[in-house]
């Protein structure tokens, strides 16, 4: 496939664009083509692996990131939208010892299996929580909310459970 | 019972790097000065390729080297070879003879998707630029990429040495005891069958990094045992198994796929060495469905003889399986030496006769994938037991109570070679039965009925064979550090080993859980291994821990003997303690390790299990099904199974690899279906947006339950489970919608079962 940067690129040299964005809380800066994706940008400028690529149709949403606050599929992104905006990754949310309840809860509700898509899966569910707040989040609602992210492994049984476990709070 | 002994349902261990976003996959490693290399492949699925033209994407900026198949050709670049040529006895007596797969297409291409040239430049971005420099002169040939379009008389011919596109012709069992129990046959169900080509999609696409260290082949990539990638890889580069190391970290998911070496591993080592530079390839998702090894691909026709008491006399099964363009490591081998011995399921048939016949056709390879020829063969009698059922006006429950193997036959040799051990086949179901509240399905059905829907139950009693190689290797040592180093030739692409085996290790030895680290895929640190496949690690590795721990003890016993001056009988070991019996005195496994080491050569054990005996995972699924007639969608509204997979060892982990097998059964069932153009060729579902993959609205919860009948023959009585839930799933789905649309009149369905399909069907039966 052939993108806009390989066009330009028989002219001269690549055109690179310097962006300024906020990443897990730290003002971060890189000089990236304008056809770059966020993804490309957290994984490969930034060294953020934890984000990942599953697919190139934007159907997987391995890479969902929070992007001021919200989930969203970092490939759906150009790097240059990102410009003053606060990115979240899955590294932002919690550490080993001091992890996020979502993160927790994965664990604890055996909610992954080879864990590739499971950062994804952890950003969306948050976000799902964070949207049905106050409500008493049903398994069909984290189910249908769930549809933008694939997993292969484990059936989705155990990471509906973890996001609801994560939603009661236990 | 222990606190992280077997049996418990200990958290994983490994899920804090995951879930921290600290794995490290393959495609998030790199090197200093890397490279990047991208595969140019074919736009066609049959051509005949007269020449390749690199000059000016060589001359183009930042490129660093192309290579085609005539250049591997010339530089003494090996074929991928297969496993299974020379192995295989054809049903007229020859061996089945298979040339190895080329790295790069060399005079034809034969898949969409095949590789043409390998380009590496300094960013990805150069090297995909390139690529659209490269002139390829080629003529498209006519092409048969479906194995429907591969079978027919009418097909074109794709290799000169195959007539009729056969690749080989393999048949089992005793073909004139079946004629003759046919010929006295009171009743006889045929069933024709189709198993959808399944791309098997781990949410890791496939990447490989390559470089050459200090003279030695690196290679950094996803397998499932990394030592069979160094003995397949070494001898295609012409090399020495000891000069290429293999170092496997995180896997993201694989079912089968990852199991096997692919043209890239080939290329970024080659590349490397050639430029002195590390290369690293990463595919993306619409490369995985053009080049990663696909699944499934049978047409089966059957047919099942019973006497006048309902119980089968005899089954014939013709299978025509694709191989796709080229016979991958074990191609040939799927539905023959592994599927066809489980042929006839769970049921006492007396006379079994079983024909494969292989096929080329312009599509990817087809080899092993979560299952590997066990769900077929599960979904042919499941399908053929409830078509029989309707036929002879018996329950689905009833015609399986006159047929299953009972206890008192066990162990139980099937007409094709295995010998089922253990298992209790009727009361599985019975169980499942009463879990489901099969006896108040009717009312349910009239409570669809009154919303405007079709409501169907079904059930499949399946067995399957965790089944591998010959051997798996471990060992167990005691560094300074205080921790315990376990070393598998396994390889965990998510099912938890790193937990599971320290659970087994700690069953053996009384270790600290916590003090427990497995080295797994690298060759550098893992002697050798057979690898993980066919549902066999728990079941190999627990064999071979457990010959290690053995050696751990009485080497213990001997030097606290020698400590306390005692004779070694003396000393006792249980509990992680070795214990004087004459003086009191004790002393722990970790402190006699410790103290071992100072004095010389401490308790460092290894040892390989040599174990050639399948095991039999059997159980019973049941399915609920909703069909809404007007637009043909089936949901499923309950699903529970009763799985005898023996002793388990981390109840929450085998719960995991039920619900995820079951849920890719589903997808076969319902939803996936890899497909070409029948004219052209062209890959029609290359991504996911057009290959469904189930999400997790396309289902219920699971409901999973145990009926622990140990092993006879395996190490603590293990069955194995990673493929079960994948071979009882599609024939129960099925059996469910079938039993839904059977009202209307429709007696016939192939998977999937798209709602186009079930709606076309239920037109169809007006």
């Amino acid at each position: 496939m052939t993108g806009f940067a390989d066009f330009i690129g028989g002219f001269g040299d690549i055109m690179t664009v310097k962006v300024t964005t906020t990443v897990n809380g730290k003002p971060v800066s890189g000089d990236v083509e304008p056809n770059t994706l966020l993804v490309e940008f957290v994984r490969e400028n930034l060294g953020l692996t934890g984000t990942h690529v599953g697919c190139d149709t934007s159907q997987c949403g391995a890479c969902t990131v929070h992007f001021d606050g919200k989930p969203v599929k970092s490939c759906t992104i150009l790097a240059v939208q990102a410009e003053g905006h606060q990115v979240v990754t899955i590294e932002g949310i919690g550490q080993p010892g001091n992890l996020h309840p979502m993160q927790a809860a994965f664990q604890e509700n055996h909610g992954l299996q080879c864990g590739f898509c499971t950062p994804g899966m952890i950003m969306a569910g948050i976000g799902i929580v964070e949207r049905n707040k106050g409500t008493n989040l049903s398994e069909e609602t984290i189910r249908a909310e769930l549809e933008g992210n694939i997993c292969r492994c484990t059936g989705y049984h155990n990471i509906v459970k973890s996001i609801a476990a994560a939603a009661r709070g236990n | 019972m222990r606190k992280f002994g077997i049996g418990q349902p200990v958290r994983r261990v490994e899920d804090v790097r995951f879930i921290t976003g600290a794995g490290a996959y393959t495609d998030d490693l790199n090197l200093p000065g890397q490279a990047y290399g991208y595969l140019l492949r074919s736009p066609w699925a049959h051509a005949a390729i007269r020449s390749i033209d690199v000059s000016a994407a060589r001359a183009a900026d930042g490129v660093l080297g192309i290579w085609t198949g005539a250049d591997l050709a010339a530089a003494g670049v090996g074929d991928l070879p297969c496993a299974i040529s020379g192995v295989l006895r054809n049903r007229d007596g020859s061996v089945l003879e298979v040339a190895g797969r080329a790295v790069l297409a060399r005079d034809r291409a034969m898949h969409v998707g095949d590789g043409l040239a390998f380009i590496v430049a300094e960013t990805l971005a150069k090297a995909k630029a390139a690529a659209e420099l490269i002139v390829v002169d080629a003529e498209e040939l006519p092409a048969a990429a479906n194995l429907a379009d591969a079978v027919h008389g009418e097909a074109p011919r794709l290799r000169e040495s195959a007539p009729g596109n056969i690749c080989f012709d393999w048949e089992g069992g005793d073909a004139a005891a079946v004629d003759g129990a046919f010929g006295q046959a009171a009743h006889v169900t045929s069933i024709d069958l189709l198993h959808n080509r399944l791309a098997p999609s781990p949410i890791e696409p496939r990447a490989a990094l390559g470089h050459v260290d200090d003279g030695r082949h690196v290679l950094r990539t996803s397998t499932q045992g990394a030592n069979l990638f160094q003995r397949v890889i070494a001898p295609v580069l012409g090399i020495d198994q000891e000069a290429l190391r293999i170092i496997t970290a995180d896997v993201g998911g694989s079912f089968g796929m990852k199991e096997f070496i692919y043209p890239e591993h080939i290329l970024v080592l080659f590349a490397a060495e050639k430029l002195g530079r590390p290369v690293k390839w990463s595919g993306d998702r619409s490369e995985s469905f053009m080049s990663d090894l696909h699944g499934r691909d049978v047409i089966s026709h059957a047919e099942i003889a019973f006497d006048a008491d309902g119980r089968a006399t005899s089954l014939r099964v013709h299978n025509r399986a694709n191989m796709g363009a080229y016979v991958s490591l074990f191609g040939p081998g799927i539905q023959t030496l592994g599927g066809a011995r489980l042929t006839g399921g769970l049921y006492a048939i007396p006379a079994i006769n079983v024909r494969v016949t292989g096929y080329y056709s312009n599509s990817v390879p087809v080899d092993a994938y979560r299952g590997a020829g066990r769900p077929e063969a599960a979904y042919v009698i499941e399908r053929l037991m409830n078509k029989a059922a309707r036929e002879l006006g018996l329950a689905p429950d009833e015609i399986r109570r006159r047929n299953f193997i009972r206890p008192s036959q066990l162990p139980y040799r099937h007409p094709l070679g295995f010998v089922f051990d253990s298992g209790a086949f009727e009361a599985n179901m019975d169980e499942a039965m009463r879990l489901a509240d099969w006896a108040g399905f009717p009312a349910r059905r009239d409570g669809a009925r009154a919303r405007g829907r079709l409501r169907g139950i079904g059930m499949s009693c399946y067995i399957e064979s965790s089944v591998g190689f010959g051997y798996e290797a471990a060992e167990i040592r005691f560094p300074e550090d205080g921790t315990i180093e376990i070393v598998a030739g396994t390889m965990s692409a998510g099912q938890g080993h790193e937990t599971v085996w320290a659970q087994i290790v700690t069953e053996q030895l009384g270790v600290p859980f916590e003090a427990i680290r497995l080295v797994q895929g690298d060759t550098d640190r893992v002697k050798t291994g057979g690898g993980t496949a066919g549902s066999r690690s728990t079941y190999m590795v627990a064999g071979a821990f457990r010959l290690s721990a053995d050696q751990v003890i009485d080497k213990g016993k001997a030097f606290v003997a020698m400590l306390l001056g005692e004779p070694p009988e003396s000393i006792e070991f249980s509990d992680g303690m070795f214990r004087s019996a004459g003086s009191n005195r004790s002393m722990s496994i970790m402190e006699t390790a410790a103290a071992a080491r100072r004095d010389g050569e401490g308790l460092d054990s290894g040892a390989t299990f040599n174990h050639d005996i399948s095991t039999f995972p059997n159980g019973c699924h049941v399915c609920e099904v909703e069909i809404d007639p007007d637009t043909g969608k089936v949901e499923v509204v309950r699903y529970l199974v009763v799985d005898d997979f023996g002793r388990i060892v981390n109840p929450m982990v085998v719960d995991g690899q039920v619900h995820g097998g079951i849920v890719q059964g589903l997808g076969q069932a319902l939803m996936e279906h890899s497909l070409h153009d029948p004219e052209t060729g062209q890959l029609v579902t290359g991504s996911f947006m057009d290959y469904a993959l189930p999400r997790a609205d396309d289902l219920c919860a699971i409901e999973s339950s145990y009926n622990e009948v140990p092993c006879t023959t395996s190490p603590y009585g293990v069955k194995g489970c990673g493929e079960a839930g994948t071979t009882g799933a599609c024939p129960a789905i099925m059996n469910a919608v079938l039993d839904a649309l059977a009202e209307r009149g429709v007696t016939e369905l192939d998977m999937p079962a798209t709602p186009l399909r079930v709606w076309q069907a239920l037109r169809g039966a007006r």
